[in-house]
């Protein structure tokens, strides 16, 4: 079968398609008869009956497909096979299919009915994969069909089928671009696709086909960010790559006036605590002037759900969250990505090359990032010479003063390294290291001057050319080293060295005047034998000499002209033609003979020794064009930060009511701690809350973290003591905000596409968390935080034979779980025995719903009252929670109904930041209502104390004083619940809700409306 | 995105070409064997060429060229990463990823490559999926197969595609139940002349072997899990659970595979464990050197330093070299101009030399430098950094299975400069 001896004929270059195919040995003769015969005894095969005669046939055709010989005519053979029951005949008979149709286009045809057949199939697998092979064969007429097929896949049951339908839309596409306008509307549809399956294909099809139509993100940014870390790899570094540019076109650059932002806010703070009229007037105008950057909530969902991909096996995924931290996150943040590109480093040799590119770009913007990892990049002589001079670039980006000198050290190993290329890039290294370090020029000068005497020539020639760099910066104390390099003209053959030590001499020939002609008469002598390069100096060297020392040098410079003039290139004949008439004076020449010296003989400017990695991050880091330095074909350009921030209501997501009912899926990736694992193990969440419950605010924005922000600064404020801990105390608050995020992050549902079977595999995952008992708490008695405290009935004296059992809100947060609203329970024993066992037995939640039962009461003795409290997550609804109440001898069925206004915690915060969380609020999550206050209700002091015995919410300081406003946060999900109450002439008032829980905020509506209204 | 791959070995032959999209000419090789002249030696080939039409992305792995062709923009290392999993598919179901392991299976390899990409995006890359689609070859079924006219095609569909445990292939089933865990450290030092330390840090990983029924959810602890300052996970693993606990708590992939790969944090000293004492030099005029070389046990927690092997590239003014070895055994090549020298164990009573003459060149001038010495070695049962597993706990199955954890220590990329 193998043919081998034909590789050596191919490997000329031309395509081994149309050549014929050779028999075993083509020196017996007739090479199309044994070709005839060869595929005549194959075709027989393929026409018999027996599956292990065709698989025979088929494999040995695709053996001949891989070689890359043509196997084209045998098309009507195979092709018949297309239906064959065998699966592994029918599977490479496909690969044949895919990889001639398009040669063989009418008779491909044949093939398609039952493509179309497999499309039908009830098996999801044999439909997709009719599907895929449908959409791989590239004949153009069958356009509509693939359509057809494409369209009617994406609306599919099955998301594997879906998934399919995704990759064939780029193929349909390439096939003809005519079809876009329909193939964006089905990649609109699958966009909006909740499974992680068709996330990365359909975002694959979307760069492919519409990469300009980011409109169609928008509403599926939330959820893309939310699945990301379930996406498989491939699919994840494409949604990445695209969420970065989506970012960079949506939001404000997290950069873009740090410092500003740090005054204001600290301004601010003062200004709202001091009440100072007058102050926050002017405090206001200068904040609308340039208001401090917020951050996007959406921008911080975005990095903090793909920081954890940073962990990712792939080195591609780790490198597409390194680029987006890189284009997207503040400055302070970029840091975490060092440390997981340094560990791409231990991979491949071409993971290292392409990782390198990368961290030489990163580390001229970024020095600090990589500073820790310095040794890192320190160089093995076993590592081939592209890595090498990639960590030698990035050793000089890093070069700095503190460390240059263990740097330089390094370097002087190098240097007498085997590998040439190597050690010359060293020496070019250490020159850039000199040039922006001033404080060791004068070392690594030295050091360079003594490599000056190595033996090998390529170094000597390396070190001149850099040595000449360095003195143009001070030449007049470097006399010395110049006569040295005069006299390494003996000796020295690159043409380059000896060009840089002409041009050094004939620049300073007043520091070594009586060197500099002697150079000159040497180099006239071999003028002829010189390279081109070498030849413009000597004409050059002349010139200045006969300008500043004519005495000496006049006939020289005459022999050196009148050879150039008579040189076979014309470049030396006209510079010898040019420098004649300028130097010489005649009568012709003009005016421009006098300047003759200032032209030569000008101050210039030192070189500037730059890196080729400069400016190179305006490509997108990590993509092709970036390795290249050039634009590569279908790059997408990586949009500035926008000016302005467009609008960010765009990504909301309408919510139905429908859509908000709760459903129960153990949660079983991730847990905070062991405590709160067990009552997390099944910790509801709403099904729409990819969108609905995007985050509710951003790092700087958290009411508690910002107060602690406050703080530091204030205290930094007042202790003088340095910046240096103000910084380290601001960090801090970030990283602690930060953890909260991430806590947020937890309790955000993250398997959403569960799906029959899977849902009972991964609810035996997550069972086992369950095994253990629910931890009772035993809580002290807390006494209502209000006396205005409601109580309500939950077992009348009657009904329950004597125990008669009241609960109340006690608005304390609930020990042990932030999310559970704590209900504190009153029971009296009002029978004449003693009750025993007192517990709760089988609570009934809805689904979602967890209910943390008090710990059993053993003995309640006649006449005695015990008061116990429970927690209970009600979800943000206001569904009643059952549960049976349980004696030793009767069990009594109740149920809880919270009012709303108990479904949420108070929160502080400033007045600034109430407006700024306001101003997210609007539209759809606004809800205003007029009122009539009534008679009791006139005072500040009642008003406040109705409203906050109807809502537990806290009191948001306000400027002006017919105006109330209060915020608080719902208990289970966290969102932000804000209330203003204007009061305005008369009795009248308006109520203003901001929630983006909009049924909780119309429940709320009404509640207080009642409460102000008696 | 991935238009076509061709395999070339290293005489510069087109074994094997596949497409995924329209044909490509095999002539844009050319491109690829122009820039493999220019570079001097294999490693040298830079992994993207630019070419006036295509853009060739390429990864050396056993001696072959995997040589993929790109046409728009698109992240070179999500090329790079795929290449390698071609490659360590190949080694998965072959035994190794060598030409004629390829040229026996051309059609297993084929069925695999389409089974990896769909029009150049990749589509099943997990093992245990691919494995549930095309079973991999073994001496027994190839003689059945050829008897019986069956085929490497799994019949059943794979369901590991459309569930949510991709890695993990469903109604899996052992008689003997076992997970094994391998913790291999490797230190990576750069040992300058003097004999101090100038760089060094321990990189690590967990190899498991895992052959569970159903569908086990392990957890496994460690006594110090400090020590992990920069972690890669397998995705089985919930990093939450591990950014809270500390915890390994995955679902585990059948069969053999990489949990985790770790770095120990760089605070912590590192103990080398071996020393090397070397005088090496050369003479100008009579063209000959001297070479004497001894390795030594240093701080090796009472466990024996075995597997030791050197490596060195000497220069190539080097023309032989005359040496006695003390223990173990040594080959000089003197085309690539490596001396190797395989030591085996070291015992602290002996410590073993390499010591003789070294012929140059003559009338070349003496090298400028030493040679670095590369240094291989190996200590069972020890992990250098002291990180120990805990426990394993395992949820979900009733069975009791075996658990096995093995610790070994090796050199990384190890070498001490003169």
């Amino acid at each position: 079968m193998a043919a081998s001896p034909a590789y050596g004929e191919e490997k000329g270059g031309s395509s081994s398609l149309g050549e014929p195919e050779y028999g075993h040995d083509p020196a017996s003769g007739g090479i199309f008869s044994s070709d005839y015969k060869r595929h005549d005894d194959l075709k027989e095969m393929l026409d018999s009956n027996k599956d292990s005669l065709k698989l025979e046939a088929m494999k040995r055709i695709v053996a001949m497909i891989a070689r890359g010989k043509n196997a084209s005519d045998l098309f009507p053979a195979v092709v018949k096979n297309v239906a064959c029951k065998n699966i592994e005949v029918k599977k490479l008979v496909y690969v044949y299919l895919v990889r001639y149709a398009e040669e063989q286009q009418d008779l491909a045809l044949l093939s398609i009915s039952t493509f179309q057949r497999g499309l039908k199939d009830p098996n999801q697998l044999i439909r997709a994969s009719a599907l895929r092979v449908l959409s791989s064969i590239r004949v153009p007429i069958i356009v509509p069909i693939m359509m057809l097929a494409i369209k009617e896949a994406a609306s599919d049951m099955s998301p594997y089928v879906r998934k399919t339908a995704a990759h064939a839309i780029p193929k349909l596409y390439s096939l003809d671009s005519d079809q876009k306008d329909q193939l964006i509307e089905v990649i609109e549809k699958l966009l909006a696709d909740k499974t992680t399956l068709v996330a990365g294909s359909v975002v694959m099809a979307f760069e492919e086909v519409c990469p300009e139509r980011i409109d169609l993100i928008h509403k599926n940014y939330r959820k893309l960010c939310n699945l990301l870390i379930d996406v498989e790899e491939w699919g994840q570094v494409v949604i990445i790559n695209m969420l970065t540019r989506y970012a960079r076109t949506q939001f404000l650059s997290p950069n873009q006036n740090e410092s500003l932002l740090e005054e204001n806010t600290e301004k601010a703070f003062y200004g709202s605590e001091e009440e100072d009229g007058k102050d926050a007037k002017a405090e206001a105008a200068m904040l609308a002037k340039c208001k401090p950057y917020v951050m996007d909530p959406d921008h911080r969902l975005l990095l903090r759900n793909t920081k954890p991909l940073l962990q990712s096996r792939n080195a591609a995924v780790v490198m597409a969250v390194a680029q987006l931290y890189f284009h997207l996150a503040p400055k302070a943040e970029v840091g975490v990505i060092a440390k997981a590109l340094v560990r791409l480093l231990r991979s491949h040799s071409e993971v290292q090359y392409v990782v390198l590119q990368n961290v030489a770009t990163m580390s001229i913007k970024r020095r600090g990032m990589f500073e820790p990892y310095l040794k890192s990049f320190y160089i093995r002589s076993t590592d081939p010479t592209q890595i090498k001079i990639l960590k030698l670039e990035v050793l000089t980006n890093l070069a700095n003063e503190t460390n240059i000198s263990t740097i330089l050290r390094e370097f002087q190993t190098y240097i007498r390294s085997m590998d040439k290329d190597f050690v010359a890039a060293t020496i070019q290294a250490i020159g850039r290291c000199a040039t922006n370090i001033g404080k060791v020029r004068d070392t690594c000068l030295n050091g360079l001057v003594q490599l000056l005497s190595n033996r090998d020539e390529l170094v000597v020639a390396e070190s001149v050319v850099v040595i000449k760099k360095l003195l143009q910066m001070q030449p007049a104390q470097h006399s010395e080293i110049i006569k040295h390099m005069a006299k390494l003209t003996d000796n020295i053959q690159v043409p380059m060295a000896r060009a840089s030590i002409l041009w050094l001499i004939g620049e300073y020939c007043e520091h070594v005047p009586k060197i500099a002609p002697d150079v000159l008469r040497k180099m006239a002598k071999s003028f002829t034998n010189e390279e081109d390069i070498v030849k413009l100096q000597v004409i050059n060297l002349a010139a200045k000499l006969y300008l500043t020392n004519s005495k000496q040098s006049k006939l020289l410079t005459q022999y050196v002209l009148n050879l150039a003039k008579y040189d076979q290139n014309y470049d030396i004949r006209d510079r010898a033609r040019f420098i004649r008439q300028l130097i010489v004076p005649t009568e012709k020449s003009g005016a421009l003979n006098k300047y003759a010296k200032k032209l030569f003989l000008a101050q210039k400017p030192a070189p500037i020794l730059e890196s080729s990695f400069k400016d190179r991050d305006h490509f997108q880091l990590g993509s092709l064009s970036h390795l290249l330095n050039a634009k590569a074909v279908g790059y997408q350009e990586l949009p500035d930060w926008p000016d302005e921030a467009p609008d960010p209501s765009v990504r909301n997501v309408e919510v139905s009511l429908s859509n908000a009912h709760i459903s129960q899926v153990p949660e079983w990736t991730k847990c905070t701690s062991r405590e709160k694992r067990k009552e997390k193990v099944e910790k509801p969440f709403y099904s729409d809350s990819e969108g609905e419950s995007g985050p509710t605010e951003s790092a700087d924005s958290e009411p508690e973290s910002g107060s602690e922000e406050n703080g530091s600064s204030s205290s930094s404020g007042s202790s003088s003591s340095g910046t240096e801990e103000d910084e380290e105390e601001e960090e801090d608050s970030g990283e602690q905000s930060e953890d909260k995020e991430e806590e947020e992050v937890e309790k955000r549902p993250k398997r959403k596409d569960k799906e029959g079977s899977h849902k009972a595999v991964l609810g035996s995952a997550g069972r086992y968390a369950l095994g253990s008992s629910p931890c009772c708490l035993l809580v002290q008695l807390l006494s209502p935080a209000f006396s205005a405290v409601k109580t309500y009935e939950l077992l009348h004296r009657m009904a329950g034979e004597g125990l008669a059992v009241e609960y109340c809100f006690s608005r304390r947060p609930f020990p042990g779980d932030p999310h559970m609203v704590a209900v504190q329970i009153q029971i009296s024993n009002n029978t004449d025995t003693e009750v025993k066992n007192l517990r709760v037995n089988e609570p009934k939640p809805l689904s979602g719903m967890r209910i943390q039962e008090f710990p059993e009461i053993e003995h309640l003795a006649p006449g005695d009252t015990a008061s116990v409290v429970m927690g209970i997550d009600f979800c943000d609804s206001t569904q009643a929670a059952n549960f049976q109440l349980c004696t030793h001898t009767r069990q009594f069925y109740v149920s809880i109904q919270p009012p709303v206004g108990e479904l949420m915690a108070p929160v502080f915060m400033s007045e600034n930041e109430f407006k700024k969380e306001q101003g997210k609020l609007m539209g759809m999550s606004e809800i205003t209502e007029k009122l009539m206050l009534s008679e009791k209700c006139q005072s500040d002091h009642t008003i406040v104390q109705q409203l906050t015995s109807a809502a537990n919410v806290g009191r948001v300081p306000c400027g002006a004083s017919n105006e109330y406003r209060f915020a608080a946060k719902t208990v289970t999900s966290g969102s932000l619940v804000l209330i203003t109450l204007e009061r305005r002439e008369g009795s009248t008032a308006q109520l203003t809700i901001n929630s983006e829980k909009m049924v909780i905020g119309t429940m709320l509506v009404k509640d207080i409306i009642q409460a102000l209204a008696q | 995105m991935i238009h076509s791959l061709f395999l070339i070995n290293c005489s510069g032959d087109i074994f094997l070409e596949k497409h995924w999209k329209s044909v490509v000419s095999q002539s844009v090789c050319d491109y690829f064997f122009e820039a493999q002249e220019k570079a001097i030696d294999v490693e040298n080939v830079p992994p993207v060429i630019s070419t006036p039409h295509h853009y060739l992305i390429s990864i050396y792995r056993d001696k072959i060229f995997f040589v993929s062709v790109i046409q728009t923009e698109v992240p070179p290392l999500f090329v790079i990463e795929f290449l390698h999993r071609v490659a360590d598919t190949f080694q998965d179901y072959f035994g190794e990823c060598s030409e004629t392991a390829i040229k026996d299976n051309v059609v297993i390899v084929y069925e695999l490559l389409e089974e990896m990409l769909d029009n150049g995006f990749p589509l099943a890359t997990e093992s245990n999926i691919l494995k549930e689609l095309i079973k991999p070859p073994t001496i027994l079924r190839s003689v059945v197969n050829s008897i019986t006219g069956s085929s490497n095609v799994g019949d059943t569909l794979p369901t590991g595609q459309l569930s949510n445990i991709p890695w993990r292939r469903a109604g899996v089933k052992y008689t003997n139940n076992e997970a094994y865990f391998d913790v291999i450290e490797e230190i990576d030092a750069i040992i300058d002349k003097s004999g101090s330390t100038v760089f060094a840090e321990i990189q690590g990983v967990i190899d498991s072997c895992i052959k569970l029924s159903g569908m086990p959810d392990l957890s496994l602890s460690f006594m110090n899990p400090r020590l992990l300052d920069d972690v890669s996970f397998h995705p089985c693993i919930r990093f939450k659970r591990w950014e809270s606990e500390r915890v390994l708590s995955f679902i585990p992939p059948d069969g053999n595979f990489r949990l985790i790969s770790y770095r120990v944090s760089s605070q912590n000293l590192v103990a080398i464990p071996v020393y090397v004492k070397h005088m090496i030099s050369f003479k100008e005029n009579t063209s000959s050197g001297r070479f004497d070389v001894t390795i030594g046990p240093k701080q090796n927690m009472g466990k024996t330093v075995e597997g030791v092997v050197m490596t060195v590239h000497m220069p190539k003014a080097v023309l032989n070299m005359n040496l006695t070895a003390t223990q173990g055994s040594y080959t000089f090549d003197p085309v690539t101009k490596v001396l190797t020298w395989d030591v085996g164990k070291i015992t602290p009573q002996k410590l073993p030399n390499l010591k003789g003459m070294v012929n140059l060149q003559s009338g070349a001038p003496k090298p400028e430098e030493n040679p670095s010495l590369n240094i291989q070695f190996k200590i069972q049962q020890l992990a250098i950094s002291g990180l120990k597993v805990n426990r394993l706990d395992m949820y979900g199955e009733k069975y009791k299975p075996f658990k096995g954890v093995k610790y070994i220590t090796k050199a990384g990329k190890f070498q001490v400069r003169t």
